[in-house]
Parts: C-alpha cells; structure tokens; sequence
C-alpha cells in the first residue's frame, strides 16, 4: 500500500495486493466478532470501515491503478467490503437484541402494587336497581313515566278511588303540607302518576312508574318515611287478569331468574277490583321453603315472598281520569323497590340505603346495571 | 282477627282431618289472609293434671318470702293416688281450690322440665301452675285456680284449660268486615270446602212490640235500625263460664264481667258490637241524633270529649250518654250493682262512624266493625243471643218487651253482563259458573236475563259495582287458576331524552370518582343557618310539612347539600380520608297559589281545571350536588395524595356540561354557602346553572367537614334543558395547524375566562383553540396584577396560513383583549 498517489503517476503506483485486502478483511471480521456491545461495535465500525480503515484506503486506490487492474481489485476490495458491512449489520442486531432484552428486566415493576390513586365513584343500588326495572319494562314496549313528590291531594288519593273518607288520608298517615287545608301531600304512592298518564294520554298505555314515595311511617329496620315504589299501569282493549299474571311472572323472570314466578292472592286497594296482593317464588330457596336442611332465612320457610300489590284497574279510576271503561281495561300493580332490594341482596337493615356510606353503595359495583 | 277452630267447627261441617294449615291455607286463598296460627298447649308436654288443694302451711323464709307448702291431690295421676307435696310461692288460693298441677317429667313451654326436686327445706314434686308458666299469657299475680266445677283431681287440664284450641289470626282487609266475626269466617270456610253451613244469626226473634224501652230515633239515616231488649233480676256477681272466658281469650280479649263478656261474645260471634246500659240509671226514653256545637262527653275511657254536630249521639232526659256505635258515656256504664241491662243492637252509618272515630281518635272493636260495615238485617238476632246468654249466665229474666226503631233497607241488585268475569280474569267461566258462584257467597242472581240481575248478600256492603262481583267469582274459580299471558307488545318509545340524559350524569359522575347517595329530603332552619344563608335567601322560603316527623326538619328540603354535608361527616368519622358524593334529588319551592282544588271522580276534570289543579303544585326542580372532602387523590407509592379544592368542584360540571355538550359560562361570585373569592356561578345560555368551588371555612366547621371541602349544587332541569338535541358534526382540517403563544398582563380582577372571550372574539375564524396554561403574578408584572399565557391554535379548513395570516389573526386577537380587559401584550 501507499500514499496519496497526488501527482496520478502512474509509475509510482503499485498494485493492491490480494493478501492485504484479505488481512484486512479478516482483521474486521475478527473485530465484529468481538465486540461485545453496541458501543465497542461502533469504535470496531470506525476502526474498520471509516475513511482511514485499510479498506476504505485501498478502495481510494482503485483509481489510481492502470486500467488493466482497476476491475480485478475493485471487485475484490468490493466483496471485502461487503462481507465487512453485512457481518456489521448482524453483530447489530444480535447486539440490540441483547441491549432490548438487558433493558426489559431492568424495567421490570411489581404490577400487583395498587393503583387506586382516583378513588371509584358508585351509582347507588336504588338508582340502578330502579332503572334494571325501567329496562325490563323497555325491553317489552313500555315507558316510563314520571310525576312531582310534593302532589296534589285529588291526585294523590280521589282520582285513584280513595275518597274523602279514606283512612290514608289522615295525618297519621300522609305527610300533608302547611296549610293543611290547601291539600298538597308528599305523594303516599307513586299512582298519581298514573292518574297523570291517563289524563295526559289516550290508550294504549304501558307505563311503570319508580320513584320516592312518603308515609309518616317511624324510621327502623324495615320502615322508612321515605322510600321508593315502581308500579306498573297497563290500559288496553282487552286487558285482563291473565295479562297482569303474564307480565309480573315475566319481570320476576327478568329480575330474579329463570324459574322465579308469581302467585296472586285476594286483596283489596281502592283502585283496583279485583285485587291481588302478589307473592314471589323465593329466590334463595327457589321456594322449597328450607336450605342446608333448616328454614329459608329470607322467606322465613315460607317459599314464598310478598312481594306487592296489583288489580284491575277500577272502573271509577278510569272514569275519573277520562278513560272509557266501556271500551278500555287496565291493570296495576306496585311493589317497593328498596324491599325488593333488601331480600334480592340480603339486606338486613333498610337504613343501609340511605346512610351514604361509601363501603355500602361502592360495594354493588355494576350488578344492578 | 282470631278464630278459635272449634269455634268455626260449630256452624260449618269441616272434613274431621282438616288440618287447620290446610284450613286457614284455603281461606288465605279466598282472601282471609294468615297471619298466624297459635297452638298453646304444643309446647306442654307429659302430666298437667287438675288438683285439689288439700293443706297449705305458710312458711316465712330468711329472705323475707313466704312459700306454702302444699298437699295437692292430683288423683291417681301420680300412679300412687297419694296427696302431692308441692311448694308454691303464689298466695291467690285456699284448701279446697283447683288448680293446674304439673307433675315431674313434664315439660313447660321454654323446654322448661319439671322434676322432684329438694327446695325451702321440702322435697317439691311438680308444680302448680300460672297462666303465664302454661304460655297463656302475661298474668304474673297468681297460679290459675280453677272454677270449682272444671274437673276432678287427676284429669288431664288441657281440655279444662282449653290447650287443645288451635286458633288462627287473619289479616282482615278493609273490605272484608264480614269476616271480623265467627259467623263470617265459618262462611268463607263453607264456601272453600264446599261444606254444610250453620248461620249462627238464623235464630227465631220475639216480634216488635209497643212494650220494650221507648227509643227514639231523630236521624233515621244515621241509624237506620235501633233494636232495645232488657234483662232485669240480673245477678252482676255471676260469673262468666269458663269457656267463654276461654274463648274471649283465644280471640285476644279479657274477661271483664258477665255482662261485658256476653256483648263482646255475641259481636265475636256475628260481628254485630252491642252496646248495654245500666236500664236503672236511664232517665225516660233513649234518642237518637246528632250533636249540637258545644256539647260534650266523658266516654267509657274517662276521656271529656268536646262533641261535632256530626257525631251521633245516644241520649236520654239527663243528656247525652254515648257516642253511638262509638263508646258509651260514664253515665249509664254496666257495673257490679247492675241488675237491670237494656241491650242496644243498633245499625249505624259507616262514613259517621269512621268520621266520629277519627275525630276523636277513637279506635274500638265496635267502632273497627261499625266503620266497615255491619250486617243490617241481624240486629234483633245480635240483641236476642245476648239476651239468652245474660238470662241462661246471669239469671235473669228477659222482659217481654221488644223494641225495633226503623228497618234494614232493601238491597238494590247489580247489573252485570255474564260474560264480565271472564272478560275481566281472562280466566274461561262460563255463565252457569258465574251464577253459581255468586249465589255461593250469598247472592241472589236473577240469571233469567243478561246481563244478570246480582243482589248482594246484607252482610257484603262491599258489594256494589260489577267488578266487586268479579273479585267474588274469581276468588271462589282460585286466583290460582288465572293463567299467565302477556299483553300485545307497545310500541314503545324507549326512555326520555331527560330519562337518557340523567343516566349519562350519574355514569360521568361514577366515572369520575363519585359515589351516589340517597337522603331524606327534610330540613330545618339551622341547617340553612350553618350553611350561612342570608335571611332573605330564597332558599330559606321553603315548603314546609303540617306534620313533620321531626319539629327540627318541618320542610322540605330547598337544597341538596345539607344531607350531602351530614353523609359527607358521616364518611369521615367513620375513617374514610376522602369522600366525593353526589345526590341528584327534587328540590322545592312554595308558589302560594292557594289550595289545589278537588274535583269530582264521576268524570275526568276539563282541562282548564286541570291546569287550575297542577298550578298550585311547588315547583321541583331536580338538583344536583357534589360535595368533595378531603384527599381526592390518594397518596400512595407514587407519591403525595391532592387535596380536593375548588377546581375539582367546577371540573365536574364542565364535563358533564361536556357530556351534555352545553357550552359552560363560568363567572366568578360571592353565594352562600361557598368561600366569596372561591365560588363560580355556572350558566348556560344566560340561565344560572348553578354554583361550584370551595365552601366558607366557616360553613366547614359548622358542618363538621375538613376546610377547604369543595362542593357544586346545579339545577339539572336547566342543564338538560340546554342539551342540543342534535350536535352538528365538526369540520376537521388536515391542513397544518400553526401556534401561536400570547402572554397577557391584566388586572388581577379580570377573569381568565373574560380574557379568553375576548381572544375568541378577536382572533375570528381561523382559531382552532385557547387554552390558557401559565398564571404568574410577581414583581415582573407589578402589583395588583398577573400575566395570563394562552396557546393559541390556528388552521383554515381550506389552505395552509401563511405566517402573515397566523400573525393578523394572533394580534387581532390581542387587540381585542387589550380593549376589552385592559390587557397588555409582554
């Protein structure tokens, strides 16, 4: 090898000689394969492929040599150089690779330590429970309406057959507004919703009705001055008793699981006749009455739950709200809703529902919906 | 209700083997609704015996009682026929008595089991019993001595005490007054087993006559039937027999005197309450008629009664002596020198009854039957078994006098078309069913025509429209066989937009960390006192309750963060570090319209009388508050928690302002309760939303929660209200976006949001956004005054802007806060 050929003598110049071109291609190969990391194979990189590497030199002799020899040594230090790059490339992979896998245990983090920095929010059960109804209800073609808490008495009580003399209508009973004579109540029931649907509407009509509901009842473990109700209201051409016993088997269905129907027992609410109080096929003893041998803590053995109201609409409601009982039908019924949630999760205390403990309402996650 | 079974086997043959499960299971069906069944004597097991007491020595003890030492005999019960020695601690009884024995080897209600054992120095072989040791009731004075007739030494007590009795309690609807009696339960118990019925009313009467007591009746309409027979030579020392005594027992009530007892026996019996007067103390002839103002009454009770021109009355020359079908007055009142009864079965008017008994808070046996509706036509029967149980107990004689005042009036018939029940039930009955069923709960059906003529039974006033003779068929058919079908489908119109929209809320909210919370919706003045309302705050003109449960909270609630601040304490004392609650509830307002009026229920009121009526109601509009306190980020590995402030209050309502995709307006403002330089006034369209930031230290305190507690209270009606139905999709450009950065310094009395109106406004269309995102106050920018430094984005949805386009637009932007907010560009 020489020196810069300046003056393109050609005399001055010798030819490349194989063996060195070769030592040098050896020589880098033997430098890649040592290089144990990324940074050694960059130095290895420069050493060997950089502008004073041998054979980036003898490559810039080519030039310089007669043209009789310029092919034979191009093509030669050309394979040196390729074999050089190619075993580069691959000694950088390979090294990366290493590099990637070092760095991805060094990363590693314990994924089981919490990551509970925003607390969870929790819609409450009555919410969700309320509207699981409302969605059963949907499902089948229904609506759901709603009406004011603070109502009038007419609707409240003379629109639904509850007339003057009415034992509900006494202090002991309602909670009435000052002054009392000017016969506003917090609504006992959420019927006078009905009674607004009625007058607002023509049949068909299918509406549930959920919402709070107030009776002047002691606050305890199982009543409340303030609670919640879904009733249901159908009036139709041709709407039976069989179609009332239909759609509550259907929503105890729905809401409790297969096999979980209804019976009807005779009752008596001034705005139906005839009238049924309606019981429900125990769900946690599926109505054997016993479980593990002793007797059903929910239904107290009895396989059955009461579980609400329901009727015929009476004929004299429907007048009073402008329905033609000649023509039309209807039926009703009406069951708690924080009841219903009591023995659907095994409540013991109503008063649960309206502490707003956090560990309480968090605790139903998105069961109810 | 109670009813002893023997008792309902009297007037109804029962299958021998029907259990009374199965007895009181069938009339449940029919409506008769189990409440309980007692079985007193299922408890006691082995020997209760009748004996005799022979001796007693009284033997005073160190501890300062007395017990008796007793020899019982018991009969050969013992299997020796020797006396039984028994220590008694009771003192109520004499050699000679007969008493209840339990020999050892039996066993008391409680698993409580009776041996020989040695006691007070005697060796004790059983034990004479009390009532309330056999579970018969609460009477501690004494053991039971026995009439001295019940029985021989040695016999099995049950049948003397009655143990065997097994009595069923119903629930009685209010419909169903028939069946506050034997006579209308054995009925329903006929009509289930199809069984052979006796009616214990069906019993021949003496005729009216012009020589019973003279009665007078002013208002026929408020008693249309008044009955009076008398009983004179009565002995008021008789005593009441032993079985009736155990039959007012089983059917929950004590035995006063004979006199009292057969009464309250007889109105057991047929349900009819009778009334007895000491004829001696009567003054010339009873009258019947309503009160005038002003006049008074002491009752049974002791109680002086101020009188209503509508309550009946019962007088005679000495004034009033009873509120009629109510209770008797003091005056005239049965006692242990009463040897001359003047029986009253009267018929009463039921809406008197229940007004009179609400008025004066009255609540009786009579009064409970005689406001539901007794059985008109047996008020001479009623008044004839009473007068043969004071005659064949009492030993007197029954006058011959008989007075009847007014009669029954016929029932009308019901017309219903034959084919109603099955219409109605959807249950296949036939013509000939519904006929039968109508006459079997007493009936009388013309079927000759349809629809039917139905005349109801006298003891059904319950009966009258045709739907009531529906209930009858279909209970009598089995509510059981009502098949289960669904009604067609509705073409329903899914959930409401409002239904919708407050669904998406609770989920934001859910989502963002909240917990749900449902709280009575009552308040006091001294909440709104520690939330620091002003005194002429609307909020404090509330709805306010005649008969609240509590005198504290005699509203209904204006506001919904007074139960939201009481749950939010509550969380905290109970160990949480943080709390976020939220409660969307109705809230009301008073619009003093004046009383809503009450129509009629013949037909639907008019429309215009309608809106008359929804007029008076409050306005309620539905709220909604979060209250966070404490941490609202948590510490943890990854370092320190964050305190909840102010902005996390306003951040939940501009995203669920977001959700709602209503643009927020955000200014700032002083309201109670929050901190005067931490409160923003949210509004939508110009209307208040309603208010989000830190509360007032002092409302911190007063309520209990950390300072520094941040809260929002919105009217979600509004909110909705605003919601676009359809939300125009946006135009997005992909041409490049070009940035510019401004820092403004202004006041420090104008608001970011002011500024950033005013960049809007002046950088035109081309402004994709701002945001601000550095404050800094300090000497730089001098006192009084802070640099704002907003991102500025802009892009044309056509064309890239050249940079003399991004510059014209920036300074229009600047110029506009300059003229607007005094801002000055740094």
């Amino acid at each position: 090898m020489s020196g810069p050929n300046t003056d393109f003598d050609p005399v001055e110049v010798t030819a490349v000689q194989p063996e060195e071109v070769e030592a040098a291609r050896d020589a880098a190969l033997a430098a890649i394969a040592a290089a144990g990391d990324l940074e050694a194979l960059k130095q290895v990189r420069i050493d060997h492929t950089g502008d004073r590497s041998p054979l980036a030199l003898a490559n810039r002799e080519i030039g310089a040599l007669p043209p009789q020899g310029r092919k034979e040594a191009g093509q030669r230090i050309g394979q040196a150089r390729g074999a050089v790059s190619q075993a580069l490339a691959a000694r950088q992979a390979v090294l990366e690779a290493e590099a990637e896998e070092r760095m991805l245990v060094e990363e590693t983090v314990d994924v089981t330590l919490p990551t509970d920095r925003l607390p969870a929010g929790a819609r409450h059960p009555i919410t969700t429970g309320s509207e699981l109804i409302a969605d059963i209800f949907v499902a089948m073609g229904w609506e759901v309406a709603e009406g004011p808490v603070i109502e009038a008495e007419w609707l409240n009580f003379d629109a639904l057959n509850l007339g003057p003399d009415h034992p509900a209508r006494t202090m002991q009973d309602t909670f009435w507004t000052e002054p009392e004579d000017h016969g506003l109540v917090l609504r006992t029931h959420t019927s006078p919703v009905q009674a607004r649907t009625m007058l607002s509407r023509t049949p068909p009509i299918y509406v549930v009705c959920p919402g709070r509901v107030f009776r002047t009842d002691e606050y305890d473990a199982t009543h409340s001055p303030v609670f919640h109700q879904v009733e249901g209201l159908a009036v139709d051409e041709g709407i039976t008793l069989a179609h009332l016993k239909g759609t509550l088997d259907h929503f105890a269905t729905q809401m409790f699981g297969e096999g979980i129907t209804t019976r009807f027992r005779p009752s008596y609410f001034p705005f139906t006749e005839p009238s049924a109080e309606v019981d429900l096929v125990c769900f946690v003893c599926r109505g054997a009455g016993t479980l593990d041998g002793a007797a059903c803590r929910t239904c107290k053995g009895e396989g059955w739950i009461e579980w609400g109201g329901c009727g015929i609409v009476n004929p004299r409601v429907l007048a009073a709200c402008g329905v033609d009982a000649e023509r039309y039908t209807g039926f009703a019924f009406g069951m708690g809703i924080d009841r219903t949630l009591m023995f659907r999760h095994g409540l013991e205390d109503l008063r649960e529902l309206f502490e707003g403990d956090v560990r309480f309402t968090t605790a139903f996650g998105s069961e109810l919906g | 209700m109670k009813a002893p079974v023997s008792w309902i086997r009297e007037y109804v043959d029962l299958p021998a083997d029907l259990t009374t499960e199965d007895l009181a299971a069938r009339l449940t069906a029919l409506g008769l609704k189990l409440e309980a069944i007692e079985k007193p004597g299922d408890q006691i097991r082995g020997p209760l015996v009748v004996g005799r007491v022979l001796t007693m020595e009284p033997e005073p003890q160190k501890n300062g009682k007395t017990i008796n030492w007793c020899s019982v005999d018991v009969g050969d019960a013992n299997r020796t026929g020797e006396p039984q020695g028994i220590v008694c601690g009771a003192h109520n009884f004499a050699p000679g008595d007969l008493v209840v024995v339990i020999l050892p080897g039996g066993v008391l209600p409680g698993d409580f089991e009776i041996s020989e054992r040695k006691t007070y120095g005697h060796l004790s072989a059983g034990m004479i019993c009390s009532a309330a040791e056999l579970g018969l009731g609460e009477d501690h004075d004494g053991i039971i001595v026995l009439p001295a007739d019940a029985g021989e030494p040695g016999e099995d007590a049950r049948d003397v005490l009655g143990l065997r009795e097994e009595v069923i309690e119903f629930e009685i609807n209010p419909d169903r007054a028939y069946a506050l009696s034997l006579r209308g339960i054995a009925r329903e118990a006929a009509l289930g087993f199809d069984a052979a019925y006796r009616d214990p009313a069906d019993r021949k009467v003496p005729a009216a006559n012009n020589d019973g007591y003279p009665v007078v009746v002013d208002d026929p309409a408020g008693c249309p039937v008044f009955v009076a027979r008398e009983v004179s030579g009565f002995d008021p020392a008789a005593p009441t027999p032993e079985w009736m005594v155990q039959r007012l027992a089983q059917c929950g009530q004590r035995s006063i005197s004979l006199a009292v007892d057969v009464t309250n026996y007889v109105m057991l019996e047929l349900g009819r309450p009778i009334h007895g007067y000491d004829a001696d103390k009567l003054i010339g002839p009873v009258r019947v008629r309503r009160a005038t103002e002003g006049e008074r009454l002491t009752t049974l009770d002791g109680v002086d009664r101020a009188l209503s021109p509508e309550d009946l009355v019962v007088t005679d020359d000495s004034g009033i002596i009873g509120l009629g079908g109510v209770m008797g007055g003091e005056t005239t009142e049965m006692s242990e020198t009463t040897t001359r009864v003047l029986v009253e079965a009267a018929h009463w008017d039921a809406v008197s009854m229940f007004r009179t008994g609400k008025r004066h808070r009255l609540t009786s046996e009579a009064g409970k039957r005689n406001e539901r509706g007794v059985d008109p036509l047996i008020t001479a029967a009623a008044a004839d078994r009473v007068v043969e149980l004071l005659v064949e107990h009492g030993g007197g004689t029954a006058e011959p006098g008989v007075t009847v005042v007014g009669e029954a009036a016929p029932r009308a018939a019901i017309s219903m078309p034959a084919e109603l029940p099955a219409k109605v039930t959807g249950m296949g009955i036939s013509h000939d069913v519904t006929v039968r069923h109508l006459e079997a709960v007493g009936c009388e059906v013309d079927a000759s025509s349809d629809p039917l003529a139905v005349v109801p039974p006298t003891w059904r006033p319950d009966l009258t429209d045709p739907y009531d003779l529906v209930e009858e068929v279909a209970r009598v058919v089995g509510y059981d066989q009502v098949p289960s079908v669904l009604p067609r489908e509705a073409a329903g119109r899914g959930l409401t937009r409002s239904q919708r929209l407050r669904r998406r809320i609770g989920h934001a909210l859910a989502g963002a960390g909240c917990v749900e919370v449902v709280s009575f919706p009552f308040v006091g003045d001294a909440a709104f006192d520690r939330l620091g309302l002003p005194a002429d705050d609307p909020r404090r003109h509330t709805v306010r309750l005649a008969n609240p449960l509590s005198s504290e909270e005699p509203s209904y609630t204006t506001t919904l963060l007074p139960g939201l601040l009481e749950a939010t304490a509550r969380n905290l004392g109970r160990g949480a570090s943080g709390v976020a609650l939220f409660e969307t509830g109705t809230v009301a307002f008073p619009v003093d319209r004046g009383p809503t009026p009450i129509y009629g229920v013949d037909w639907r009121p008019t429309e215009d009388e309608l809106a008359k009526m929804l007029d008076t109601i409050p306005d309620q509009p539905l709220h909604l508050a979060v209250v966070l306190a404490g941490e609202r980020e948590r510490s943890g590995w990854w370092g320190e928690g964050r305190q909840a402030g102010w902005a996390d209050a306003v951040a939940l309502v501009r995203r669920l302002a977001g959700e709602l995709s209503v643009p927020l307006e955000v200014r700032a403002t002083a309201y109670a309760p929050w901190h005067p330089g931490r409160c923003a006034r949210l509004l939508v369209g110009g209307a208040v939303l309603g208010h989000a930031g830190e509360l007032h230290p002092q409302v911190c305190r007063s309520v209990g929660v950390p300072v520094r507690t941040a809260a929002v209270e919105i009217d979600l009606d509004v909110l909705m209200a605003s919601a676009p139905e359809v939300v125009g999709g946006p135009e997005i450009s992909t041409f490049p976006v070009a940035k510019e950065d401004v820092a403004l310094v202004v006041a420090d009395t104008v608001t970011a949001a002011e500024v950033e109106e005013a960049l809007r406004q002046g950088a035109g269309d081309l402004l994709e956004s701002v945001r601000l995102f550095d404050v800094y106050t300090g000497a730089q920018v001098g006192e009084g005054r802070r640099s704002l430094a907003f991102a500025l984005r802009f892009r044309a949805p056509d064309r890239t802007l050249t940079d003399a386009e991004t510059a014209a637009a920036r300074d229009a932007a600047v110029a506009r806060a300059a003229e607007r907010c005094g801002a000055v560009q740094r």
